[in-house]
């Protein structure tokens, strides 16, 4: 097979779908390439839809990787509006909900993942809004209306976005989070609580160490009962409590699936012809020496950029540092590595101001970072990491001494 | 149709080298950058979602957008790849005595 005459075929028309379809034809001038995707919209980007789509503040076009038009001109066909039901790896065909099916030299995996579900009685129904995709903030920007009252199931990014959203609507919030503090999973419990403060000071009720017991239709729309027994009459309910990989088409095709599609550092499925990026995968980083699961934008776009250039020839691997944000009532929060355990923190700036970074050491080298309203510090920051030796936390945090000049050693 | 003027931005002395300054000037936010004692002109704002350039990381001849890591070459506004959606204008600069002066047409 050459290259140039291939025929790629992306499922999964979401972020990684859009950025992998660019860069695969970058790669490959001459190679047909054909994107499915089960939405109706082309390829976009996902962070606006909890921030400047729900708030209003962004068209929804704003969001496309790229123009629609740009795929013809790119010669890029995409199918909207149509699922991949199977595929045959034997055949090497793809099959489609409408009964076609397309042949591919290469397969490319962007199948994302859904918003994981409530699982309990009342978890589903006309009052709750999952947020994943452009129809779910339509339905949700619908019910933020002044004196709505949300109650916002999980302190993660995604919820505690929407609960500024909701703010800024005069939305009455309630934030329910089973872990003592907020974003556990990315971040120390001093930014957490940072956080919580934050929202606390927009007129959130925020309450951590709180599991929801019941969920039953009545009041205002939902009462909403928690640990402690008290009931929360809202009129929404908004979960955030994670993502689930969309591994189904990959796992009936009998492709290594644990918990995401696995891959290799090259994006590898254990089909040597089927390449896998993006949400749904469970990839191995060789900087960080294991295989791990991220829901991020970096990781749609550059692990997709990655697998194009492999599926086109080329060997470079991906092997980023993990890195994602967020923005709640208008604080950006940037969190660089995935340290499992740390044994110091070092701040550089206050925290009692608008704009710090925390410092994560283990055994005196930095793993993980997190910048408030300093992003311009990531840079520096990530080739500290990347050097992976020890640090004088008195000097990473003596805010005189330039990172740049740190990171250079 | 409105015509291309020379405005003074800045003093010279406001922009050391390898900073920059975010100035305003015939309604278009502009940064300006100081490359190897050359001053520079772009677009501050960000071709993909908004940020200020001059809140974000200036090295070598490329900025860093703080927010999605999106980078600019200083000297012509190119964009340099994924998620840049677009290049910014980059406008002409002159320093007359110790002022800074780029060109460009004011927006009505
Ligand atoms: C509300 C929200 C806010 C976010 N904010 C941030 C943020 O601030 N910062 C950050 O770093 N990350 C953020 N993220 C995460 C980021 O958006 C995701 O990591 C990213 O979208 C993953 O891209 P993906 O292409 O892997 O998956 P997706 O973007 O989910 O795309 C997958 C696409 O595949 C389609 N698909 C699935 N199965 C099939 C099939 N069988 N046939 C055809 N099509 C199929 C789906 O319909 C979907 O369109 C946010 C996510 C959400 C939901
Ligand atoms: S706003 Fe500049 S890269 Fe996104």
């Amino acid at each position: 097979m050459s290259a140039s005459g291939a025929r790629y075929v992306i499922v999964g028309a979401g972020h990684a779908g859009g950025r992998g379809a660019e860069a695969l034809r970058a790669a490959a001038p001459e190679a047909r390439i054909t994107v499915i995707g089960a939405e109706t919209y082309p390829p976009y980007e996902r962070p606006p839809l909890s921030k400047e789509l729900l708030d209003g503040t962004m068209p929804v076009e704003k969001t496309f990787v790229r123009p629609l038009d740009w795929y013809a001109e790119q010669k890029i066909e995409l199918k909207l509006g149509v699922a991949a039901t199977a595929i045959d790896r034997g055949a090497k065909t793809v099959t489609l909900a409408d009964g076609s099916s397309i042949s591919y030299d290469r397969l490319l995996l962007t199948t994302g993942g859904r918003a994981r579900r409530l699982k309990m009685p009342g978890g589903e129904g006309p009052n709750i809004v999952y947020l994943r995709d452009i129809e779910d903030t339509k339905r949700l920007k619908e019910r933020l209306v002044p004196g709505a009252h949300v109650a916002v199931i999980g302190a993660g990014f995604i919820g505690l976005e929407v609960a500024a959203s909701a703010r800024k609507y005069g939305c009455d919030v309630t934030v329910l989070e089973v872990a003592q503090h907020p974003m556990g999973r990315v971040v120390a419990p001093e930014i957490g609580d940072w956080f919580a403060n934050l929202h606390r000071s927009h007129g959130a009720d925020v309450r951590t160490g709180t599991t929801v017991t019941s969920l039953e239709p009545g009041g205002r729309g939902l009462r909403v009962t928690v640990s402690d027994g008290s009931v929360i009459d809202a009129d929404l309910v908004v979960p955030g409590i994670g993502v689930e990989p969309g591994v189904e088409l990959a796992q009936a095709a009998g492709l290594d699936v644990q918990d995401g599609i696995m891959v290799d550092e090259f994006t590898r499925t254990s089909d040597p012809d089927i390449f896998a990026a993006g949400d749904a995968t469970r990839h191995f980083n060789p900087f960080l020496g294991r295989h791990l699961r991220l829901e991020s934008y970096q990781n749609a776009q550059n692990q997709a950029i990655a697998a194009a250039k492999v599926m086109a020839g080329g060997e470079d691997p991906f092997e980023e540092l993990p890195w994602a944000w967020t923005d709640q009532h208008g604080v950006n929060l940037q969190v660089v590595g995935a340290p499992l355990a740390w044994d110091q923190l070092v701040w550089r700036g206050s925290p009692e101001s608008q704009s710090f970074v925390l410092f994560y050491l283990a055994e005196g080298v930095p793993v993980a970072a997190n910048t408030i309203n300093s992003g311009r510090d990531m840079r520096p920051i990530r080739q500290l990491i990347r050097r992976a030796t020890p640090m004088d936390p008195a000097k990473l945090a003596n805010t005189s001494l330039k990172l740049q000049d740190l990171a250079r050693g | 149709m409105t015509e291309e003027t020379w405005i003074a931005v800045a003093p010279k002395s406001a922009v050391p080298e390898g900073e920059m300054l975010g100035v305003s000037a015939g309604g278009h936010q502009i940064a300006l950058y100081n490359l190897d004692g050359e001053i520079y002109a772009t677009d501050n704002i960000c071709s993909h979602a908004f940020a200020l350039l001059t809140d974000g990381y200036f090295d070598g001849d490329t900025v860093e957008c703080p927010l999605h890591a999106g980078r600019f070459e200083i000297k012509t506004g190119k964009g340099m790849g994924p998620p840049i959606p677009c290049d910014i204008a980059s406008f002409p600069v002159r320093v007359v005595g110790d002022d800074i002066q780029v060109q460009v047409t004011p927006k009505t």
